[in-house]
């Protein structure tokens, strides 16, 4: 048995949610090698080279794939992926949007977000916004998966020395072009992969308030994250949604504001560490996952917090 | 320009869905059904370009028995102007809804699929980025804008970290984020009038595809309980808590 993981990356750094996939590809029990697919990402292939376990890496550094655009990458991932039993990515937006795309052009099933790998063709995942865990078998040859990386602690990142094979096929599709991103210039960690996560709701009543945040999560260095509520109400851009429909985190200490802590939201952080909520309806949902509850007005509660670490 | 828009029939959001004490399947006896909200947020963008004049027809079309005809008929009140039914049976894998809607896009040439990034019981995220995959279209995933220019689309995409724009050649396919825009309600006439707009019905066979299954669901569970923790009653013993007891600060 074989598996193929997708490297996540910038074309400089590889992103920390691909050692969340390899953990996943090395409980699938096959060996492993990567697919780094960029633009003069030749660093990035380093880093997965050094990566334990992996035995090479395939670098496609072509202009093709610069922007990691998913008609192109699904047609080199497909190609390149046809000599393994397993293609593994994370499920961040990169892979939620290339993956299928492989998966059909290979005619078998994608299994998205996995959380445990139960044997080699049978895997948990979640439905039903994480109201449910589903137990899927899959009777196809070749397994397209993409990995829930909060449900995998991350393989080591340093101590390997893989080789680096360079892969010539260019594909491009023709059919998309990037245009531009903005990507929110901040100084604050990942949402993703910071220890310390401080969220608001709709307790906090529109987006000025979410400064309240702001000195709290100097003090911790946290990431600010947000409910869908708070950002179907305007008060903040989704990127910061922690949900299921969101982003999925699981920090070590997560501290949940005005947030009465709906299924939606309790999918996206229930596997934190520490789970801290101040809410001032002492009935709100959040209290019953909650490590930590404080019932108190938030507007209170906050400057107090700051001034207390 | 013709507009396909995708519609599924889902558990309404509102529910709280609990597996069955056997974990056999979930259990949706008599619970409340809707059209996914993604799948809404998809009408609403091609209603909207139908009203700015860049769409000229709007094509609903859904996968199910019967009883998704309801979601079909949601989707005309709110402004498509005719539908499909794909007629099958029980559970269909994202892959053969994939390959129907291709069925449905050679048939009628649309310009633009619009669906929702994911239906909230499945969960997937994958039907529109296969159809583009198999129809060899382009595609604008987690859209939260959409620009028709020329025979070009340019979508606004929410990806980790912020947004991205990409352009793609039409005919494209778009899938629905939550900021896309925000869905009107029906009113009472064009609910009416929704009833006799023309619906289509098709099987499989006539779009020349075999409904194959590659999943097997072995058995459904609660997800693991968080046990709730201890109140607090200030700032302080918060502060200390977090400090001495769980040691994160």
């Amino acid at each position: 048995m074989s598996t193929l993981v997708i490297a996540e990356h910038d074309n400089s750094s590889l992103n920390g949610s691909t050692l969340n996939a390899v953990a996943a590809a090395q409980a699938m029990g096959a060996d492993i090698d990567m697919l780094v697919a960029g633009a003069n990402c030749g660093a990035v292939a380093e880093q997965a080279a050094a990566v334990p376990g992996i035995g090479k890496v395939l670098l496609a550094d072509n202009a093709a794939y610069e922007h990691q655009l998913a008609e192109n990458l699904g047609l080199l991932i497909a190609e390149v992926g046809a000599n393994y039993d397993n293609i593994v990515a994370a499920a961040t937006t990169s892979g939620k949007n290339t993956m299928p795309r492989v998966a059909a052009l290979l005619n078998v099933a994608q299994i998205s977000d996995i959380l445990s790998v139960e044997s080699a063709d049978t895997f948990k995942r979640p439905v039903y916004a994480g109201n449910v865990i589903a137990t899927v078998q899959t009777s196809d040859a070749k397994k397209v998966i993409t990995v829930r990386t909060t449900a995998f602690d991350p393989a080591p990142a340093e101590g390997g020395s893989a080789t680096i094979e360079a892969i010539d096929a260019v594909h491009d599709a023709g059919l998309s072009t990037f245009v531009g991103e903005e990507i929110a210039a901040s100084d604050r960690p990942d949402l993703t992969a910071a220890p310390v996560v401080i969220s608001g709701g709709r307790g906090m009543q529109n987006g000025e308030n979410f400064k309240l945040l702001d000195g709290i999560a100097d003090k911790l260095g946290a990431a600010i994250g947000a409910s869908r509520a708070a950002v179907d109400a305007g008060f903040v851009p989704n990127d910061m949604q922690v949900g299921q429909t969101g982003k999925i985190v699981a920090p070590d200490l997560y501290i949940a504001v005005g947030i009465s802590g709906a299924i939606q939201h309790l999918a996206g952080m229930k596997d934190s560490k520490v789970i801290v909520a101040i809410n001032k309806d002492e009935d709100a949902p959040i209290f019953q996952v909650a490590d930590y509850g404080l019932v108190a007005d938030l507007f209170d509660a906050l400057p107090e917090l700051e001034a207390a670490l | 320009m013709k507009v396909l828009v995708a519609v599924k029939r889902v558990v309404d959001h509102n529910v709280k869905v609990r597996a069955k004490a056997d974990g056999s399947d979930v259990d949706l006896n008599n619970v409340k059904m809707a059209i996914n909200p993604f799948c809404e947020i998809a009408v609403e963008e091609a209603v909207r370009l139908k009203e700015a004049g860049v769409a000229s027809e709007i094509i609903a079309v859904s996968v199910g028995d019967k009883a998704c005809q309801e979601q079909i008929r949601t989707a005309l009140a709110l402004g498509a102007d005719r539908g499909i039914q794909i007629e099958t049976e029980g559970a269909v894998e994202p892959l053969v809804v994939a390959k129907l809607l291709k069925g449905v896009v050679e048939k009628e040439q649309p310009q633009l699929v619009i669906l929702g990034k994911q239906s909230i019981d499945g969960d997937n995220n994958q039907t529109g980025q296969m159809l583009g995959a198999l129809a060899n279209m382009g595609q604008g995933t987690f859209a939260s804008e959409v620009k028709v220019d020329g025979d070009h689309v340019s979508v606004t995409r929410e990806v980790d970290g912020g947004l991205q724009t990409v352009k793609l050649k039409l005919p494209a396919i778009v899938t629905t984020d939550l900021r896309l825009n925000e869905p009107r309600y029906a009113s009472l006439p064009n609910i009416m009038k929704a009833k006799k707009k023309q619906l289509d019905v098709y099987t499989p066979a006539d779009l020349g595809v075999e409904i194959t299954s590659h999943l097997t669901q072995l058995r459904v569970e609660p997800p693991a309980e968080r046990q709730a923790g201890i109140k607090v009653e200030s700032v302080a013993q918060l502060v200390d808590k977090l400090k001495n007891e769980a040691k994160v600060i």
